[in-house]
């Protein structure tokens, strides 16, 4: 048993860690709210440049043919600086979903320009309030109608991949049938949408029941990023705290604090543990996928939220403040905690996998 | 990442299991069977035996001392195997390989490792350990029972003190002792290490009443006990960093349990929700089952990183208290979460309803979990101090000697 990441995988980490941290400091993350850009696209040309959007993508559409703890180490780190990419969206959902349920012209049109950054791609499913899988946009004779929302990053995005009923439709998004809205994002790095369908030209992907699959694998990605988001925080917490003098003595040295965060780091480890089980199983134990990306999904969860809350907590006053960089995580977590289903949706998952118990189906 | 054996993994692994299914069903315990402490310390020396006799003992200790010499990914293969079988393993075996071996090897003279070692892996000794005190459990290093020189001229010491929540002392044959002897230095400098046959004069070991009903632990008197100086490991002032040395085996051989959530979705699903359904139907429950199950699975695959990491010679050091912090938690979270879902029933089931009767007792259980072997404060320091290089705690008595500390 070797359960590490490889070398190859830990200086695929450093490269990616390296390139994020010269080109989006904190800084660039103001700048970039202030301006309220849809992207930070400079980022997104260097990140294709280096191959790292097509990691897990087949050769044969223009992807490295690398696996799912590969893309997991590029997500974490993109997780640890939240950088303004439509990483997720493009890479982890639309373009897995091409991949799994796309017939091969779809894979041949699609693959290659997802993975060279000049098309990106988003996913909608969710229609307002409640579950993340809406009933009301429909397909019909090729035509998409209906409205979804929120969307993320459809503002820089080429095409969707829309959720309709159990399956996904492929669609266009500069056709005169679509209409996109840009919403107020709670996740300030992350424009969310509003599309609008109205009979919209779009073709089905014809793969079948693959949608409970994409976001399985898509929960183990997002327990990666989570992971990283909750690593910044802790590191961002300690740092503060080692620095912050408070009645004569670093605020570190106390006790509330340091209990704080090493329950933070506890939280990490158990669920960075998950995502790299979650993301071996997506390589090559599909039937233990299911449970894994839940358990991953769920302690990834609880690892960000502590991470985020506490780590503006011991910054003080100071991390209210839109200077500091606490905020940035607070609400990217947010977006984290919903955005493939809440952990009530994950739980009934989890429980519906442990064979013996009358568990509901999720 | 790969969670298959290598080639050689495979082979031990085979080789391991064929002979546990040859020698290990004949030593279980049945599963809800009672049986006198004295009858189950007995079977556990009766198993030392086996696997001693049959080369599985001392796996990653080295050759040199009678042990196999082997990796502790084989180690950890054979553990895995033999914990498929429910035997006779528990402190009163565990603290002779775990704790007694490693200190004696490490600080011990050849004569004491000698006259220990090979007479520990095969279970002809067992042992205890001697040194909580009524004032010094995670503060350790306060503890009062002292060692003086005999003024016969002998070199023997004489001991008087008295120890606490020694497991199983009562059944066994020798302790490990961590005593004060030299009461000017400061607290940490001023301790010996010895070993001490728990049939010498003077050692009077009573059961505690436990709050789970059970007396598996003991309170343990010291009166004038007479430890010849052959018997002191290491060098006078060297006890702490012998406590050290066994506290790092406890440390890395705290996380194992068996009570696990999967149970409790049974539990659950047998408990009606006066709805037509079960407990499990119920979704604060569904929620709160599953994050455990899923923090309970994340807690395996950290163990298996551990586990990398000390086959490829890397030292977890604190990392290996979380696994202890996060599951001790739990285990009283779940079980109490059980017993709220079960209703007024938890409180007084049917006689013939073991599944809560065990509920009750693991939420009792939880509570010393939570203190023993690194206590979750303690836990929490160290990795805030270890893993994250927070500043340590203010001392005020570490410089002191110990004979000037108010207390």
């Amino acid at each position: 048993m070797n359960f590490d990441l490889s070398d190859e995988q830990k200086i695929l980490a450093e490269q990616v860690r390296g390139l994020l941290a010269e080109r989006t400091p904190y800084d660039r993350l103001r700048t970039l709210i202030d301006a309220n850009a849809e992207w930070d696209e400079p980022l997104w040309r260097e990140l294709a440049e280096m191959g790292f959007l097509g990691v897990n993508l087949p050769e044969a559409h223009g992807g490295l043919g690398l696996g799912e703890l590969h893309l997991g180490v590029i997500v974490q780190e993109l997780g640890r600086a939240n950088a303004a990419v439509p990483f997720f969206s493009s890479i982890v959902l639309a373009a897995d979903a091409i991949r799994l349920a796309g017939s091969e012209t779809q894979k041949a049109e699609w693959l290659p320009r997802l993975a060279s950054g000049e098309a990106v791609g988003c996913f909608a499913s969710a229609e307002g309030p409640g579950p993340l899988l809406g009933r009301g946009v429909a397909l019909s004779d090729g035509k998409l109608s209906g409205s979804k929302r929120p969307v993320a990053d459809a503002g820089v995005a080429a095409i969707a991949v829309v959720q309709v009923g159990d399956g996904l439709a492929l669609i266009r998004l500069d056709q005169p049938g679509v209409t996109r809205t840009r919403l107020e994002s709670f996740d300030q790095l992350r424009p969310h949408y509003r599309l609008d369908f109205e009979n919209a030209a779009a073709e089905l992907l014809p793969g079948r029941n693959i949608l409970q699959t994409l976001l399985d694998r898509a929960a183990v990605q997002a327990a990666f990023e989570g992971v990283g988001g909750a690593e910044a925080c802790l590191e961002m917490g300690r740092g503060y705290t080692m620095e912050r003098q408070i009645f004569g003595r670093p605020l570190a040295s106390y006790q509330a604090i340091k209990h704080k965060l090493a329950d933070v780091a506890v939280g990490i480890e158990l669920a960075r543990s998950n995502a790299y089980y979650g993301g071996w199983a997506a390589e090559v134990a599909p039937d233990d996928l299911p449970a894994a990306a839940a358990a991953a999904r769920l302690t990834a969860i609880r690892a960000f939220e502590m991470a985020a809350r506490e780590n503006l907590q011991v910054h003080g006053g100071i991390g209210y403040t839109f200077e500091a960089n606490c905020h940035f995580y607070y609400r990217r977590e947010r977006l984290l905690a919903v955005n493939l289903g809440n952990r009530v949706v994950w739980a009934d998952r989890l429980l519906a996998q442990q064979p013996g118990t009358q568990g509901k189906a999720a | 990442m790969d969670f298959n054996d290598s080639p050689d993994e495979a082979a031990f692994r085979t080789e391991a299991r064929a002979w546990l299914s040859s020698h290990a069903p004949a030593n279980e315990l049945t599963p809800g069977e009672t049986i006198p402490d004295t009858e189950e310390a007995q079977r556990g020396r009766a198993w030392l035996r086996q696997l001693y006799e049959g080369g599985w003992s001392g796996l990653a200790f080295p050759t040199a001392l009678g042990g196999r010499g082997l990796s502790g990914g084989e180690a950890a293969i054979f553990a895995d195997e033999e914990g498929k079988y429910h035997l006779p393993k528990g402190p009163f075996t565990s603290i002779g390989t775990g704790m007694a071996l490693p200190v004696i090897a490490r600080h011990g003279s050849d004569d004491q490792r000698t006259r220990f070692i090979e007479a520990t892996l095969k279970g002809d000794l067992t042992w205890c350990q001697l040194f909580s005190e009524p004032s010094a459990g995670s503060d350790l290093a306060g503890l009062r029972s002292k060692a003086v020189r005999a003024d016969d001229g002998s070199g023997d010491w004489i001991v008087n003190g008295q120890k606490v929540w020694s497991s199983w002392a009562h059944l066994s044959d020798w302790g490990i002792l961590v005593v004060r002897t030299d009461p000017t230095l400061p607290k940490h400098k001023g301790l010996t290490f010895f070993v001490v046959d728990m049939k010498t004069p003077g050692i009077e070991t009573r059961p505690i009443r436990q709050i789970s009903g059970a007396s598996e632990f003991n309170e343990t008197f010291l009166t004038d006990v007479r430890i010849p100086d052959s018997n002191m490991i290491g060098a006078v002032g060297e006890g702490w960093a012998c406590c050290m040395t066994v506290l790092m085996g406890e440390r890395l051989g705290s996380g194992a349990h068996k009570s696990g959530v999967i149970p409790l979705l049974n539990y659950a699903a047998a408990t009606p929700d006066g709805c037509g359904g079960s407990m499990l139907d119920n979704g604060a429950v569904r929620l709160s089952l599953a994050e455990a199950l899923a923090e309970e699975q994340g807690e395996r695959w950290f163990q298996a990183r551990l586990r990398t990491m000390v086959s490829k010679g890397e030292n977890p050091g604190a990392l290996a208290g979380m696994v202890k912090l996060a599951y001790a938690s739990r285990y009283q979270k779940t079980s109490g979460l059980g017993m709220e879902l079960r209703g007024l029933d938890a409180i007084a089931a049917d006689p013939v309803d073991a599944a809560t009767a065990d509920l009750q007792y693991d939420y009792i259980y939880s509570t010393v979990m939570r203190i023993a072997g690194g206590a979750d404060e303690v836990l929490r320091n160290q990795i805030a101090e270890r893993v994250l290089g927070m500043p340590g705690e203010v001392r005020v008595d570490k410089d002191v000697p110990f004979e000037q500390l108010k207390g």
